[in-house]
């Protein structure tokens, strides 16, 4: 029965007998590690080219060494024309349009020699970054809004079964289109669809598919689109968000124990009662923090409000073009364009390079980059600080 | 505890009424629940026994309906009364159902709130508003879950502070802060340490002179220690129902002797 193997086996050199011979081998292995690690280091070197390159080169035009160490005009002002000239005694100058305005006006006889206008390469970033920071809170109130009504009714109302998840599926769906697709979706939708409302005091007879006049005061409400505004490129976030949101939202709901909803219901709690008060509380920190992290990733994106909303210059901030009072008022701030920081940044890189304007590219680009990761830091840490404190 | 048998008890001091029920928690499969037929008398203890899975938690819960969340669950046969109403009929409101049958769940829960909040919930969903009835609701409900005295001082603190015996009994002042007449216990003490237990047990004693209590345990002892009816349940029928005395010195089924003296379950 027994069969001997002792003769398949290798025969011992002599000396050492580990000894593989070649060196090719563990050439090759060393050569695939290195590889390997390569790729990985590429990585790292992108990350440090991207975020050193701009903080060492954006950090001097948002900081100075004096007092108080932060350029306050380029947070206070808004881009403008940099005229640059030499003056009588050869001196190269710089000034901001609004300052070359009053240096004109004070200097009537100042000698201005090869005057060059250099567009969007003077003042601040005060426009871009109030549009981005409204359209970011729009984009939140919208998508919390839709996006919490829907993981509730997901979670709490609707039966499991095909019809949920074909509408998971659906929503998922969206997650996967391009972003300029959302931009276009929006412009159609939002923008031009009559199905929007606005109150003004003159609506567009040719757009408007109802006006209904609102007695006593002498303005409308009018169904005649959002046009390119605020308001359609907050939406139009808030839709390309919402995957996100909803998916976030619905773990929220079934991360509250079961045994709350059936404590609140056995005492007498309607449905609604039951999850306003003994599932959306233990609910809502998780649904904040996780939609604030989904709204860090389309604060920073261009192609959605490069048709809906955004504007490459524009002189006022939304609420110092507006008009009327009230809700004339709001509407008339919601329905105008806007600049944003993203396309700002798309827009000035387009522009030929100088000097003065590669300042404005790297510190618009660093205070986008501080913003978007401000965002994100900020959903972590809540995070963090709720799970510590949630627990049951 | 007069002339009690396997079959029910006198018409007039039953306050749940149960007749040839049938319950699936999948219509189309197999009935949780067969042919249960048994009358639960008014201002008793009482208590539902058996080996896991024989169905007493889900009768429980068919008592106050609390199987309405299970989407696929169906009552196939036979009607429950409460308080001489069907529960099932149509013009039924679930909520009104659940005011008069409060329950007690295997797993303390109270809500994350300050211990005056959890007590209160019941009648704030019920739309109270004045202050001093809820101070009073609160106090009197705290009294007699026994927990009064141990909080008092801190009813702005969390309920999740408390130890996991005042939690279930933080659950009991808040079950009858809204007064129901009927009082649902699906094993209250199984999560709980034996100090705790006997402090419940205790607790069930006294609360039976207010309230009808109904209660599903794994702990035969205590069974026989908190309930004057015990009911024995064996793979979804009722087996034998009776005094608990007489369930436990003189079982007629051969299957409760089996249960009760440990040869299973």
């Amino acid at each position: 029965m027994s069969k001997s193997f002792g003769r398949n086996y290798k025969a011992v050199k002599a000396g050492n007998p580990f000894d593989s011979g070649g060196r090719g081998r563990r050439w090759r292995d060393r050569l695939g590690t290195g590889v390997f690690a390569i790729f990985t280091y590429f990585i790292l070197a992108c990350v440090f080219l991207i975020i050193g390159k701009i903080t060492l080169t954006g950090a001097p035009v948002l900081f100075q060494s004096e007092a108080p160490f932060l350029n306050t005009e380029f947070f206070s002002k808004s881009p403008m024309t940099l005229h640059e000239f030499e003056d009588g005694e050869g001196n190269n100058c710089r000034l901001d349009h609004d300052r070359f305005v009053d240096f004109k006006k004070n200097n009537p006889n100042a000698v201005i020699k090869n005057e060059q206008t250099h567009s969007n390469a003077g003042g601040g970033i005060l426009g871009p970054l109030v549009g981005t920071v409204l359209l970011v809170v729009l984009c939140m109130a919208i998508a919390l809004f839709i996006g919490i009504s829907t993981a509730i009714y997901l979670v709490e109302y609707a039966k499991e079964g095909r019809i949920t998840n074909t509408l998971r599926l659906a929503i998922m769906n969206l997650a996967g289109v391009p972003s300029i697709v959302f931009g276009l979706f929006g412009f159609a939708f939002f923008c031009l669809s009559p199905i929007f409302p606005v109150f003004t005091a003159v609506p567009d007879w040719e757009k408007s598919l109802l006006a209904i006049p609102l007695w006593p005061s002498d303005g409308y409400l009018s169904f005649q689109g959002w046009g390119s505004s605020l308001l359609a490129g907050g939406a139009t976030l808030a839709v390309m968000v919402l995957p996100i949101i909803v998916a976030a939202c619905e773990e929220s709901l079934k991360a509250v124990p079961e045994g709350f909803r059936e404590a609140s219901l056995a005492l007498g709690a309607t449905k609604w009662q039951c999850i306003r008060t003994a599932v959306l509380p233990y609910a809502a920190p998780g649904m904040l923090t996780a939609s604030v992290l989904g709204i860090t990733r389309v604060a920073g994106e261009t192609a959605p409000i490069m048709f809906t909303a955004a504007v490459v210059t524009k002189g006022k901030l939304p609420w110092e073009n507006s008009e009327g009072s009230g809700l004339y008022w709001l509407s008339s701030v919601l329905t105008q364009k806007v600049e944003a920081l993203p396309y700002h940044i798309y827009s000035i890189s387009k522009l030929q390079s100088n000097e003065a304007l590669d300042e404005m590219r790297y510190g618009s680009v660093l205070v986008f980059l501080f913003l978007v990761i401000g965002f994100a830091m900020i959903s972590v840490v809540l995070r963090s600080r709720y799970r510590k404190k949630l627990k049951w | 505890m007069t002339n009690s048998t396997s079959t029910g008890h006198n018409a007039d001091d039953s306050i749940i009424s149960i007749e040839d029920l049938s319950f699936s928690y999948d219509i189309g499969k197999t009935n949780t629940l067969r042919n249960i037929s048994l009358k639960i008398p008014e201002g008793r203890v009482t208590s539902f026994i058996g080996p896991s899975g024989c169905g007493k938690s889900t009768l429980l819960r068919c008592l106050n309906r609390m199987n309405d969340l299970v989407e696929t669950s169906r009552i196939t046969g036979g009607r429950i009364e409460i308080l001489g109403q069907d529960i099932n009929a149509p013009d039924v409101d679930v909520i009104e159902l659940r005011k008069h049958v409060g329950m007690l769940f295997q797993k303390y829960n109270p809500f994350p709130k300050s211990i005056y909040e959890n007590v209160a919930y019941g009648l704030r969903v019920q739309g109270v508003r004045r202050m001093d009835i809820l101070d009073q609701a609160v106090e009197e409900s705290l009294r007699k879950a026994a927990l009064w005295l141990e909080v008092k001082d801190r009813l702005d603190a969390s309920a999740l502070e408390l130890s996991g015996g005042q939690q279930q009994r933080l659950c009991i002042a808040r079950t009858i802060a809204v007064k129901p007449r009927i009082i649902l216990m699906d094993e209250p003490c199984s999560a709980l340490d034996p100090i705790a237990t006997a402090r419940i047990e205790e607790l069930i004693s006294e609360l039976q002179d207010d309230f009808t209590i109904v209660i599903v345990t794994h702990n035969m002892q205590q069974a026989a220690r908190v309930s004057d009816q015990t009911a024995f349940f064996y793979l979804g029928e009722l087996v034998e129902y009776a005094d608990t005395t007489t369930i436990f010195g003189n079982p007629k089924a051969k299957q409760t002797e089996d249960y009760i003296s440990g040869r299973f379950g």
